[in-house]
């Protein structure tokens, strides 16, 4: 399209807002000289020629993977020509590159490549990791079955050692051992690392790791006792060339199993690994990793759904004006400020898993792994608590654009089906609000024996103080004062005492009434999981709470203390009976919450564009119609319906095929 | 052959599955005709819908517009009519996957809009498919707002035509179904202009497409919107006008017409016009609302009896799934829900069919509480479904992700519905407006419609549940949710009065309020779901435990409903905190009663596999054999050029030269 102005409602929306979006985009990035770099990958990467193409809406799946594997094989080249190796800035770049889509390479340089490097013995790296660096190996990581994801020691692929030979025999025995979802691995790779049940002298010695080639190196034919393909379309990730693995009798010589840790000697002896809890750590940061994208896609989805509402124009509000922006609506307004101070809190969340998870990796090589096991378990719950809710939150920003939030132009639907599987990937998140809740659990029984817990679970300690009461922890009635976020952090913190103990004490109940533990434990997990999430929300309070005391600058620290009172204040509101139950709010102070809620929407409405200008998108990245920096949205959506398959010619070839003839019989 | 982990399932249903499937038909006659519908389009190669998954948005076009023209034939060779008993089945065989669906609700705005004249002239064409309708309302920039449309129609008296025009981008019409490569007329919704004066929008029959090569006619502008979540088998266009003159005549007249000489003159009464446009918000709520939830359902209870993860047990075999109590959680509500409103649907059929009759002797009394129970429930369902067809996506894991599951399909259907006919927020409001009025009304001691008088009874008690097992009582619960929507309505009304009488516009005030008038709007609908519920149950049949099963469903809504909303009953104390302690336990014991009658309520909606196109719900529950056989067929998995292109190349040493 043409050049244009930058519409006028848009303009007028900057103009009135009370804070430097610059400022607070410095803050996101973790300052002005990360924005700047961020910047500097942002601009070589989309003013370079070689990664522009057709809007990826019209084409096929076959064609999407394709230009995927095109920018993916330049992406690697120019990483290693700009000398880019920061992994951060890595993932800026491949971010920009693939415009926040997954990409058939992913699991070569996010899976296989690190796991060469940390399981693979030096003799192995040698084989393969510098083949691999140069992608005349690619390779995948596959781990999860048809028939098992979750419970990995479930998983059914076998790998049996013939020390006639001194091979590994890899087999799929069942419909449900075939290898099935690995990114890269129907069409990409022609290897992979798989996870077997390894079988020598007769017995099972659980899962372990072996490189599997699985396509001809030359000709990329599979090779003979290996079947493999594509496992067909997704909800989304079109790009990625999910696979499936099937393998019959593939022998690969004793060499490929990963043996830096565990090992099969010559004649079939199998020798221990000594324990490794470096894998707690990889867990820690992938996770964070997704905590830190709920973060980016549900902003994207606000940026979307705000520029977009502040240019619609509908119905009125008072008699005889003119129609009003949509964003003057008090629901329109209820349904996407929250969500847009929750894309803040979890921004800051995201930001400190990852300092924490740095400063503990420091501590892991000097030895020091005390904080792990908390932050393993605050991780899997955050996970989990914060995918639910951007999931969820984007859903709402796309009903919120109407019928064309539905139109793929919009660009919300793409950013939809990419994100939600980060609710089922590394960890379902059930799963993971249940172990969560296991240590909290542990913390409180420690607690309850005399012991003290520290860090993010400390409120329990007070638990041991209120034991004498007969009522409920949290009975004991707190002053909260609704304008101040400190005070609403306690209110928090005794709704998730609250509710870890009323899970522990359910627990408790169960284990007196039946035998096994696990029956009891599966009978107490829908409570669990309330007690997971409401630990969870305390800590995002929290969070966002102490971040505020860290801004110097007083205008954006005014406006962010305006989103977390929202996103306490909403969250109370939403969980009322939470509060109400414990006796930690009133009703007269639940009805003053609600009405709070009101008065900051209004509050936050003139700095809400600029509110969503500060997570400084650009346009090609987010790819949407309507969330255009410039707000010219309809000139844009015909320009760009144009160019739909349909309207390759003027008359559809079902005319002459079905309509005419029809017509000519009736 | 079954896989045994679901057909054990099914020996130990509580209840007569058939009967069920009966009474959701309304009777075992339907169930046969039904039937005998399905099996004739599933068993008609041209409907089949087996590689849908891998099709294009082109190749999806052409085989909806293949199947519409072949059901003409088809309909014709069964001996079904448009007034026949097998007609409304047709639509839930086919799954919806059919073009011209545009083309009825043509007909149906020339019936509903046109003088006679009008229809005798167009209605038999558009019978014959000698041409192929649209109905294009919706713009570019107004689809909720009416009276805001932009496109206009100037009547020139010198020639006895309509001028018609699509002044500025935003007034081009966008969305309309058939429009962007079907259809050859439309009904356009324009602003009438006569003489320089505004009278308001209008419907004109527009020609757009030349009958004789589908060709675009002189001034008209078509074309497809482009891709999206869904609907890729209908073509959703666009229409720019640029001095389209069509005759006087081509003005849907039944009530207003545009004399020669530009007089401009009202005639009858719109009230039935109102009612009909009532009616289409119900008429969705079966095909497009429930059969999805249901068979999302269907789809998400079989495969989480086939899948099996982690143990429950040491030493034991690994469990099904779906005897997790937090997997029941997520499936079991939604397994109700889909119950709940299959009964609400009825009681709103039964209404309007009361309405009908009363409208057909000019009494239109019952037209506010129709038009307000239609687009609250529209609102509700259409959003309580569609998070529920989320919920069963995500409750099938990664398999749930792929669209040979058949969810996602499911869901970006469904979702559309939250927005078409009425956007959810704007419906809701309008239920509250009725609520609000009748509130007042009450208060004043004047006499309001049937399912509002429970306003006027304001009791200021606490619920009497003395234990857990208090909160499987209907009573119980009805008086609940009762409690909780009048609550809602009183405070909201009060509300409003005291910013009114505060100074405040009353717009203004409105404005202001809305947060709390949906939520008012929304536990109105659940009240009325919940008391529907119980009463049906009461009537039911106490023979082949039907009528238990559904009590334990219908407890299970209810509480439901107050376990995930439990702050608006704990609210001014009706319920205490020991009793919503009750409320979750009873809630979570019926989670484990419901569970092992799970397989054979989903199997009561009696799918095909057919219908259900899911690897991984079928009948006989072969999951991953199914899930491996359809990959196979995935285009994917054809020849692909990009190895050529570009695989080879990378692999060749392209990279090893850095």
């Amino acid at each position: 399209a043409a050049a244009m102005s930058v519409n006028a409602d848009l303009r007028r929306e900057r103009a009135a807002a009370t804070f430097q979006p610059e400022l607070l985009t410095h803050i996101l990035d973790g300052g002005p000289e990360r924005t700047r770099r961020r910047k500097e990958i942002e601009a070589l990467v989309l003013n370079d020629p070689d990664f522009q193409h057709e809007d990826l809406n019209f084409l096929s799946r076959s064609q999407r993977y394709e230009q995927a594997i095109r920018k993916s094989s330049l992406m690697v080249m120019k990483l290693r020509e700009y000398g880019i190796a920061d992994p951060e800035e890595i993932y800026w770049f491949k971010s920009f590159v693939h415009r926040g889509r997954p990409e058939p390479l992913d699991l070569h340089l996010g899976m296989f490549l690190p796991t060469l490097l940390t399981q693979a013995t030096p003799e192995q790296q040698d084989r393969f990791f510098m083949p691999a660096w140069n992608l005349e190996i690619i390779g995948t990581y596959a781990q999860t079955e048809m028939g098992h994801g979750t419970h990995l020691r479930g998983l059914e692929t076998t790998a049996t050692y013939d020390p006639s030979t001194q091979e590994f025999i890899l087999n799929s025995p069942t419909v449900t051992s075939i290898k099935w979802w690995p990114g890269g691995l129907g069409k990409t790779s022609n290897h992979a690392i798989v996870l077997a049940q390894l079988y020598t002298q007769g017995q099972c010695k659980g899962l372990h790791a072996f490189i599997v080639p699985i396509r001809q190196l030359g000709t990329h034919e599979p090779l003979p006792g290996i079947t493999v393909g594509d496992i067909g379309p997704k909800f989304g990730y079109d790009e990625m060339d999910n696979g499936y693995l099937k393998m019959d009798n593939f022998r690969i010589p004793r060499e490929n199993m990963l043996m830096k840790y565990a090992q099969v000697e010559p004649d079939g002896t199998y020798v221990k690994p000594v324990s490794d809890k470096l894998t707690y750590g990889t867990m820690v940061f992938i996770r964070s990793l997704i905590v830190g994208d709920s973060a980016r896609s549900l902003s994207r989805a606000c940026t979307i759904a705000i520029r977009y509402s502040a240019v619609r124009h509908q119905s009125e509000l008072k008699p005889g004006e003119p129609e009003p922006q949509i964003l003057d609506y008090q629901t329109q307004q209820y349904k996407l400020f929250p969500l847009l101070a929750t894309a803040y809190a979890f921004h800051f969340v995201g930001a400190y898993i990852k300092d924490t998870y740095h400063r503990i990796s420091g501590d892991i090589s000097t030895g020091d792994l005390s904080e792990l096991p908390e932050l393993h378990a605050l991780t899997a719950g955050l996970k989990a608590f914060t995918s639910w809710t951007a999931n969820a939150g984007i859903e709402e920003c796309r009903m919120a654009c109407g019928g064309h939030g539905y139109s793929r132009c919009s660009g919300i639907p793409d950013i939809y089906v990419t994100f939600t599987p980060s609710c089922t990937y590394e960890g379902e998140n059930t799963v993971m609000m249940l172990q969560t809740a296991r240590f909290l659990m542990k913390s409180y029984t420690q607690v309850t024996s005399g012991q003290k817990v520290t860090g993010m679970v400390s409120y329990l300690n007070d638990l041991s103080r209120q034991r004498i009461q007969p009522q409920h922890v949290a009975a004991r009635t707190v002053t909260v004062r609704i304008n101040d976020p400190t005070s609403l952090v306690e209110a928090y913190k005794s709704r998730a005492a609250r509710l870890v103990e009323s899970a522990a004490k359910n627990l408790q109940a169960e284990l007196n009434h039946r035998k096994s533990k696990e029956d009891a434990w599966n009978r107490t997990s829908v409570d669990l999981v309330r007690a997971s999430e409401a630990h969870c929300h305390y800590v995002v309070v929290k969070l966002f709470t102490a971040k505020l005391a860290e801004v110097s600058a007083a205008a954006v620290r005014a406006v962010l203390t305006d989103l977390c009172l929202l996103y306490a204040l909403f969250g109370i509101s939403r969980n009322a009976g939470d509060f109400l139950q414990a006796g930690i709010l009133t009703s007269a102070q639940i009805t003053q919450v609600n009405q709070h809620v009101k008065e900051l929407l209004a509050v936050i409405r003139p700095n809400a564009v600029a509110l969503v200008d500060s997570f400084d998108f650009h346009d090609v990245h987010l790819g949407s119609v309507l969330g255009r920096y410039d707000g010219n949205v309809y000139e844009n959506m015909f320009e760009w319906a144009k160019k739909s398959p349909l309207n390759k010619t003027q008359v559809h070839e079902s005319f002459h095929k079905h309509l005419k003839p029809m017509q000519a019989k009736l | 052959s079954v896989n045994p982990d679901l057909g054990s399932e099914r020996q130990t249903a509580s209840f007569s599955v058939e009967r069920l499937t009966a009474l959701l038909d309304g009777g075992a006659e339907q169930t046969r005709i039904r039937r005998a519908v399905v099996d004739a389009i599933e068993s008609d190669p041209v409907f089949s819908r087996e590689n849908q998954y891998f099709q294009t948005q082109n190749e999806r076009y052409e085989a909806a517009v293949r199947k519409a023209v072949h059901l003409q034939k088809k309909m014709h060779e069964m001996g079904w009519t448009e007034n026949g008993p097998e007609y409304k089945y047709i639509y839930r065989a086919l799954s919806g996957d059919v073009a011209f669906l545009l083309h009825r609700v043509f007909m149906r705005s020339i019936s509903v809009l046109g003088s006679d004249t009008q229809i005798a002239k167009w209605i038999p064409l558009a019978t014959q498919h000698k041409l192929i309708g649209s109905y294009a309302q919706t713009e570019l920039g107004h689809g909720t707002y009416l009276q805001g449309l932009e496109t206009t129609a100037v009547f020139d008296t010198a020639t006895q035509e309509f001028i018609l025009n699509t002044p500025k981008i935003s007034a081009m019409k966008w969305w309309p179904g058939d429009m962007g490569r079907s259809a050859t007329h439309t009904v356009v919704f324009a602003q009438l202009y006569i003489h320089g004066k505004c009278y308001g929008i209008h419907p004109f029959i527009v020609q757009i497409r030349s009958l004789q090569d589908h060709s675009l006619c002189p001034g008209i502008t078509a074309g497809d919107i482009g891709p999206k979540m869904n609907f890729e088998h209908i073509d959703n266009g666009y229409l720019l006008l640029k001095n389209v003159r069509i005759p006087r005549e081509n003005m849907l007249s039944k009530f207003c017409e545009v004399r020669p000489d530009g007089t401009y003159v009202r005639q009858g009464s719109q009230k039935i016009n109102y009612f009909t446009m009532t009616t289409v918000r119900i008429s969705l709520i079966a095909d497009e609302v429930l059969t999805p939830l249901m068979k999302a359902c269907t789809i998400a209870v079989r495969y989480s009896v086939v899948r099996r993860q982690s143990k429950l047990k040491p030493g034991e075999e690994e469990a099904k799934i779906l005897d997790y109590q937090t997997q029941q959680e997520k499936l079991l509500p939604q397994l109700a829900a889909a119950y709940a409103f299959h009964f609400v649907n009825d009681y709103l059929q039964e209404l309007f069919n009361r309405g009908y009759r009363e409208i057909q002797r000019k009494n239109f009394d019952m037209l506010p509480e129709l038009h307000a129970l239609s687009s609250g429930f529209k609102a509700v369902i259409t959003q309580h479904c569609t998070a529920g067809v989320e919920i069963c996506l995500r409750a099938c894991g990664g398999h749930g992700y792929s669209m040979l599951s058949g969810l996602p399909s499911l869901y970006t259907k469904i979702l559309a519905s939250c927005i078409y006919e009425g956007e959810n927020t704007i419906l809701l409001l309008q239920t509250a407006r009725f609520l609000i009025k009748c509130f007042m009304a009450a208060s004043a001691g004047q006499p309001v419609p049937p399912s509002v008088t429970y306003l006027a009874a304001v009791k200021h008690g606490k619920c009497p549940a003395k234990n857990k097992l208090d909160f499987l009582s209907p009573d119980i619960y009805t008086e609940a949710y009762q409690h909780v929507a009048v609550r809602l309505t009183s405070n909201t009304a009060a509300k409003l009065q005291d910013l009114i009488q505060s100074g405040v516009k009353k717009h203004d005030a409105w404005n202001q309020c809305t947060v709390q008038l949906v939520q008012a709007a929304k536990a109105h609908c659940h009240y009325i779901a919940v008391k529907n519920f119980a009463e049906t149950v009461e009537k039911l049949e106490t023979k082949a435990g039907i009528q238990k099963i559904m009590k334990h469903l219908c407890d299970l809504f209810a509480l439901h409903g107050i376990f995930s909303n439990t702050g608006a009953f704990l609210h001014d104390g009706y319920t205490s905190a020991a009793q919503m302690d009750m409320v979750t336990a009873s809630y979570l014991d019926l989670l484990a009663v419901i569970r092992k009658d799970a397989v054979p309520l989903v199997d009561a909606f009696d799918f095909t596999d057919k219908s259900l196109n899911s690897a991984l719900g079928s009948s006989d529950g072969q999951v991953y054999q199914r899930l491996y056989e359809w990959a196979q067929k995935s285009p994917t998995n054809q020849m692909s050029p990009a190895y050529e292109r570009y695989l080879k190349p990378l692999l060749h040493n392209t990279l090893s030269k850095l």
